[in-house]
């Protein structure tokens, strides 16, 4: 058995193409960087990233794919998914070899993981645009906190740019610890580097607050609970739409009034 | 904005909540760069899911729940004493404007119970909307309501400032909502809808010969019918809707179930519990008009004229069409695979693009997600040998698929369905 292991970045796994074909190989799986080695294996090659290497098999790539499949896949490769590299290996090898253009061939499961793991990925990303709640700081910029199970902060933030392009805001993923923030004009990437109850509740505390801000809290809440129908109530579907752990962040789902 | 404020929406939103419309789809506008918004289209975006599982896109309020008029099936009439409110203009911008800059909604849904005249009610939501869109710069969506009766230049003028526009039908026969609903009829109804109709098509026609032309209703038209409040079928609820998606501009017809609010009216039928099990076949019903090409009639014809609620419409209509059956994946064309129970929009769509490169299996399309349990009996792949409808019968095939110990009152809580798009 031939394995390869890569250092879990997108470079290293078209390297990892590119040194298939070098080597003349097909590598039974490929590992990321903290995958279990096998017991018993013959070749177990270590992948050394190389951007002009990767940069060849991307070129190539984009010769035989179309631009909503290239960008179909590195979106999906943000997943969580442990089995996604080795079936992302066996797309771009497949893409890269065969003659016509296999991005709709979805009986085979390595297209069919992509398309897949591309639309969880989505979805995540889909759900910041809805349960991401900003406050009002005392300052006039707006804040949010979020965890989402993927880094897809960067797919969602221009959203926000563009939506509330007059208003300064800061929005920030507590997982991977970085945030970006709006200026008014531009955008950047930062970090906030504080022990603040804040940052780990993520809800402002009072005195930072805007005078408002609580007021138009309660406002919602308000309006949460009056708006549902006590003769349908559904917890269930409730659970499905709005998964439990965006909860912890969500106002209408926190404080009583 | 004070404790007074907080009360009144409380009353506002309860007497809002009602009408199931919510979406924020149909229309995609990017910020224009001076004022907050802008809108995505697509399925829109639900920003939160209320304990009824029910989601909440817009702000959806009403300006009063005074009314002059009185509708049996509505908690609004002026018969029923319940605390009444009404929001000033500004409270209506106010809190739209800070709830949208949070992000807790798409935009502002309004509308209002009758006081004094159709006009004068429609004029006051026209103020809103207008305020909104040129006092606040606000480029997020606004859903209005046509009030039945207002003149048609006061509902030109809200169409350019809302993206979708709305008046509920309720029942769907006009005999019937005139007995539930003595001061309605049809026109008073069809009216404001027509008005719009023709406002969008007018200006289609600018945009054809003018460079500016200021938009009107973009995201089309909606409507709602109330069902179990009256002894309509099925069959005239999907008749009507069929007939409005045969509108320009008809975008959605929403069901509502009826929850029983004026109990004490002889006129309604005494219920416990909201209908919810065969509103979620009616949308099923829905859904199949208008995603898999059915017609109303096929899905409940004149000997079947209620739709079974044991088992979905389409399930339904295969049982019935035995003859059409099995279905082979590798040949069928893609309008025959979207009839196969247990076989999405998505997966007829996976299908067709894949048996391009090989002859599909079972396997490959279990992968792709077609549900094989339903599937089986209804289609031929090569090498599956599951007794289809055509080798048995459709009984034997309804009892393999609807469990005799599953009776459709055991929990009709569980049904569910998405109110989006």
């Amino acid at each position: 058995m031939v394995y390869y292991r890569f250092d879990g970045t997108f470079d290293g796994l078209l390297t990892a193409v590119f040194q298939a074909f070098e080597r003349h190989e097909t590598p039974d799986r490929l590992l990321a960087p903290d995958g279990i080695v096998p017991l018993f294996y013959d070749v177990l090659h270590e992948v050394e990233t190389d951007g002009e290497k990767a940069r060849r098999v991307w070129l190539k790539l984009g010769k035989t794919l179309s631009r909503a499949s290239l960008s179909g896949l590195t979106t999906a490769f943000l997943t969580d998914n442990p089995e996604f590299p080795d079936m992302a290996f066996r797309y771009i090898c497949r893409a890269v070899t065969s003659d016509g253009s296999i991005e709709n061939d979805f009986s085979d499961p390595a297209v069919l993981s992509v398309l897949k793991e591309c639309r969880r990925v989505r979805g995540e990303a889909h759900r910041l645009l809805q349960f991401v709640r900003f406050q009002k700081a005392a300052d006039g910029t707006y804040f949010a906190m979020v965890e989402p199970l993927f880094d897809v902060l960067p797919m969602a933030v221009s959203h926000f740019c563009d939506r509330f392009n007059d208003q300064r805001f800061i929005l920030y993923d507590r997982a991977r610890d970085y945030g970006y923030y709006y200026d008014g004009e531009e955008v950047r990437r930062m970090s906030i580097d504080t022990d603040s109850s804040y940052m780990n509740t993520g809800r402002l505390t009072d005195e930072m607050m805007d005078a408002d801000e609580r007021l138009f809290q309660r406002l919602w809440r308000t309006y949460f609970k009056a708006t549902a129908i006590q003769q349908r109530m559904n917890p269930r579907k409730q659970r499905q739409d709005m998964p439990e752990r965006y909860w912890k962040y969500l106002t209408e789902m926190n404080g009583c009034d | 904005m004070t404790e007074a404020t907080l009360d009144k929406l409380k009353i506002l939103a309860a007497a809002a909540k009602y009408d199931v419309s919510c979406s924020s789809s149909g229309t995609v506008r990017r910020s224009d760069g001076n004022g907050v918004g802008n809108t995505v289209g697509g399925v829109g975006i639900c920003h939160s899911f209320a304990a009824d599982g029910r989601c909440i896109s817009l702000l959806k309020v009403m300006l009063t729940n005074y009314c002059m008029l009185d509708c049996a099936y509505c908690v609004n009439r002026r018969s029923n004493d319940i605390p009444r409110a009404t929001l000033s203009v500004s409270e209506v911008v106010d809190i739209t404007m800070e709830f949208y800059r949070r992000n807790y909604i798409e935009g502002l849904f309004l509308s209002s119970g009758v006081v004094r005249n159709p006009d004068y009610t429609m004029e006051r939501l026209v103020r809103i909307a207008k305020d909104l869109r040129e006092v606040h710069r606000f480029n997020g969506y606004i859903h209005l309501k046509s009030i039945p009766g207002a003149s048609r230049e006061l509902i030109n003028e809200a169409g350019r400032y809302a993206d979708r526009m709305s008046v509920n039908i309720e029942i769907p026969t006009e005999e019937r909502l005139k007995y539930l609903a003595p001061e309605k009829n049809h026109e008073s109804i069809f009216l404001p809808m027509k008005y719009v109709r023709q406002g969008v098509l007018e200006n289609k026609e600018d945009k054809r010969h003018l460079r500016h032309v200021p938009r009107f209703v973009p995201a089309g038209q909606s409507t709602q019918m109330i069902v179990g409040a009256s002894d309509d079928t099925d069959r005239d609820i999907l008749r009507a809707s069929s007939m409005l998606y045969g509108m320009p501009t008809m975008r959605r017809v929403y069901y509502s179930g009826y929850v029983s609010v004026n109990d004490y009216d002889p006129r309604l039928p005494a219920m416990k519990q909201p209908p919810l099990v065969r509103e979620n076949r009616l949308y099923q019903a829905d859904w199949l008009m208008r995603f898999y090409q059915f017609k109303a009639e096929e899905i409940a014809d004149a000997d079947n004229p209620n739709l079974d609620l044991d088992v979905d419409p389409k399930l339904g209509w295969a049982l019935r069409h035995p003859e059409v059956f099995p279905v082979d994946v590798n040949r069928a064309p893609y309008e025959m695979l979207l009839r196969v129970p247990g076989v999405g929009v998505r997966s007829a769509t996976l299908i067709v693009n894949a048996r391009k490169f090989r002859q599909l299996t079972s396997w490959h399309l279990k992968k792709i997600g077609v549900v094989l349990k339903r599937a089986q009996y209804f289609i031929t792949c090569g090498e599956l040998t599951a007794r289809t409808v055509a080798d048995t019968s459709p009984e034997y095939v309804r009892s393999r698929l609807v469990p005799k110990s599953r009776a459709t009152k055991d929990n009709p809580l569980q049904m569910t369905f998405d109110f989006n798009s």
